[in-house]
């Protein structure tokens, strides 16, 4: 990897993973991309989101459904761990809260693939710097 | 939806938004553009500059202002200085850094570049403890990427400045979260405190300056310089800006990691945010700053978090933990609590805190056995004080203070222990009976059989009953019994 040698050099990278970015989540299906993080700190992993995350990976393979799984940190919801943000293409993320396989098996089979929503969402109740 | 936009999340920004495993998702939200920008247009000095005008104030909870704090190790000459993360989170139901660290790792090493740079050190170091091993992984990772990168390493940004982070691990003690034990920690001695001065930032690890401060307050560093000390500094109270990182825990029904500015009251944070008490039990006290903290109530309820208020109030800041206590809590055995942990905790170099702590345990459980005089309530307070008063380092100065506090707004169930003999809350074995109502027992012999100590008599079909001298008030009747005809006085 190329390294930063310089501020201009950082602001072009910045916008080069931009697009690729973009590029990875709408690129080559660009309406069908799924994008799911899992709230993985160490409280998330004790309360089950590693099999969260490794059941959602097998699902939605099995169901050959274009998703993009990746890891975060804590989303601060302590109390109903294990938590999952859904982000539907064209839709804003929805935070669900106590996710058990049985749980993570309705979001598939009726948010992600009717977009219809189910019990167990979290109100995002902050507001952050980035989206001010 | 009342609890919406309570919270603003500055430190917490990233946290949940981004593979903290990649160091590209941290670039693509403005991840080290920070650093970027201080080292190509801007010196040092205007760097502390924007710090020291924006109010922060240390986040570990002595809330010692750290634009300054820079601006002192920066004017010792030396030829190395070091940086040093306090990563070392001890107080119990704590978990702000450990968030912060999993989530969001290269914020830190962001900052504590930017602080080398600012200071003139060349070398970070990151004391966390070896309980946090994903934390520990994921910084390692963050490390790598980042010098992969030149983030971190020779000549960054182009420019001549040179940077690099390592790891060193604790063992959890909970005093190396004080700046010089810590140091020692690190250079490889016991981790005890030393007298200031000379303050770290004069002769700190290996006798060199530096730059001590915690994950949380490296955590708004970058944000500071990208969006401006103004800004910062708009938010928040006259002399604490900014937000506060809470890991927010006990009886209330959301509990969880909460990000709010200064300013907010602690009912709005108990009730707006963590969504008010469980069970709809009644609201008893909140514990801030974890064992060096005190208890606050329910008149204490709408005054706005703040550092000086809360000093003020009889509690601190600390570094974020909140415990919600519910009217089912006894608040002796509240303080019998944090003082079994000061007691496990103290490094044992001063006698106040090895010795003192110990006989305030000892009397705190007298009293909770039900054995206290009155006379015992005046030798505690007097002890705290003189603990509080006479110890080496921050942790036995305040120990005390979960003790003091209680006593000054709990007095009646401290009286109620002493006097009476019995516990309010119905916490404190000791002072508990189980007792069997004879009109409701049939005489089914289940508790009898179920009571590990034979403590429960009676014929078949005839009313029983508990031998008090002998009941060891495990519960397992009162479980056990399908009559209802177990209770407790």
């Amino acid at each position: 990897m190329a390294k930063v040698k310089s501020l201009s050099d950082l602001n072009k990278m910045r916008e080069e993973l931009q697009s690729k970015m973009n590029l990875r989540e709408k690129g080559e299906h660009p309406d069908s991309i799924v994008q799911i993080k899992v709230s993985m700190a160490t409280c998330g992993i004790a309360s089950g989101a590693k099999e969260i995350m490794d059941y959602m990976i097998n699902e939605l393979d099995n169901r050959a459904i274009d998703a993009v799984i990746t890891q975060t940190g804590c989303m601060g919801y302590c109390y109903a761990e294990p938590t999952i943000e859904v982000t539907l293409p064209d839709n804003k993320p929805i935070v669900f809260g106590y996710v058990d396989t049985k749980k993570a098996q309705e979001i598939i089979e009726v948010y992600i693939q009717t977009g219809k929503l189910v019990d167990g969402i979290i109100p995002v109740n902050y507001e952050t710097v980035n989206n001010e | 939806m009342v609890k919406y936009k309570k919270q603003i999340r500055i430190a917490l920004r990233n946290c949940g938004f981004i593979n903290p495993e990649n160091v590209d998702e941290y670039i693509v939200r403005e991840g080290y553009a920070a650093l970027g920008n201080a080292l190509t247009n801007m010196t040092p000095e205007e760097v502390i500059d924007v710090i020291k005008n924006s109010g922060l104030r240390g986040r570990g909870g002595g809330g010692f202002p750290t634009g300054l704090k820079w601006e002192l190790t920066r004017k010792v000459d030396a030829d190395q200085k070091y940086v040093v993360c306090n990563a070392d989170e001890g107080d119990p139901g704590a978990f702000m850094d450990r968030s912060i660290l999993e989530g969001d790792p290269h914020t830190v090493l962001e900052a504590m570049a930017i602080n080398g740079y600012c200071t003139g050190a060349s070398k970070g170091l990151i004391y966390i403890r070896a309980e946090y091993p994903l934390a520990i992984k994921r910084l390692k990772i963050a490390i790598d990427q980042a010098r992969e990168y030149g983030l971190l390493g020779e000549d960054i940004f182009g420019t001549n400045f040179s940077f690099d982070v390592e790891l060193r691990y604790g063992a959890g003690a909970f005093v190396c979260g004080e700046e010089t034990a810590l140091i020692h920690s690190m250079e490889g001695l016991r981790g005890e405190p030393t007298v200031k001065p000379p303050f770290p930032s004069e002769s700190g690890y290996k006798g060199m300056p530096t730059n001590v401060n915690n994950v949380e307050t490296y955590a708004n560093i970058p944000v500071i310089l990208l969006k401006g000390a103004d800004w910062f500094s708009s938010i928040g109270t006259e002399k604490s800006k900014g937000t506060k990182v809470f890991a927010l825990a006990g009886k209330v029904n959301n509990v969880g990691l909460i990000e709010v500015p200064m300013g907010t009251t602690l009912r709005e944070v108990i009730f707006d945010i963590g969504g008010g008490i469980k069970d709809g039990k009644k609201f008893k006290a909140v514990q801030t700053g974890g064992p060096s903290g005190g208890c606050l109530t329910e008149n204490h309820l709408d005054i706005s978090i703040d550092y000086d208020n809360l000093i003020a109030s009889g509690s601190m800041m600390g570094s974020g933990g909140m415990i919600v206590m519910d009217e089912d809590d006894c608040m002796v055995s509240m303080a019998k609590f944090y003082l079994d942990f000061t007691v496990e905790e103290s490094c044992g170099k001063c006698s106040p805190c090895r010795i003192g702590n110990k006989r305030l345990y000892e009397m705190l459980d007298t009293i909770t056995q039900g054995k206290g005089t009155l006379e015992d309530l005046s030798k505690l307070r007097n002890l705290a004080n003189v603990v509080k008063d006479t110890s080496l380092c921050g942790l036995g100065q305040t120990s005390p203070n979960p003790v003091l506090s209680t006593m000054d707004n709990f007095l009646d169930e401290y009286m109620a222990h002493v006097k009476d003999g019995k516990c309010p809350s119905g916490q404190c074995k000791a002072l508990m009976s189980y007792i069997i109502n004879a009109d409701a027992c049939v005489g089914c012999t289940l508790c009898a059989r179920v009571c590990p100590v034979d403590a429960i008599s009676g014929e078949k079909k005839m009313a029983h009953l508990i031998d008090d001298d002998a009941c060891i008030k495990c519960g397992a009747c009162m479980d056990k019994c399908k009559f209802g005809a177990i209770f407790i006085q």
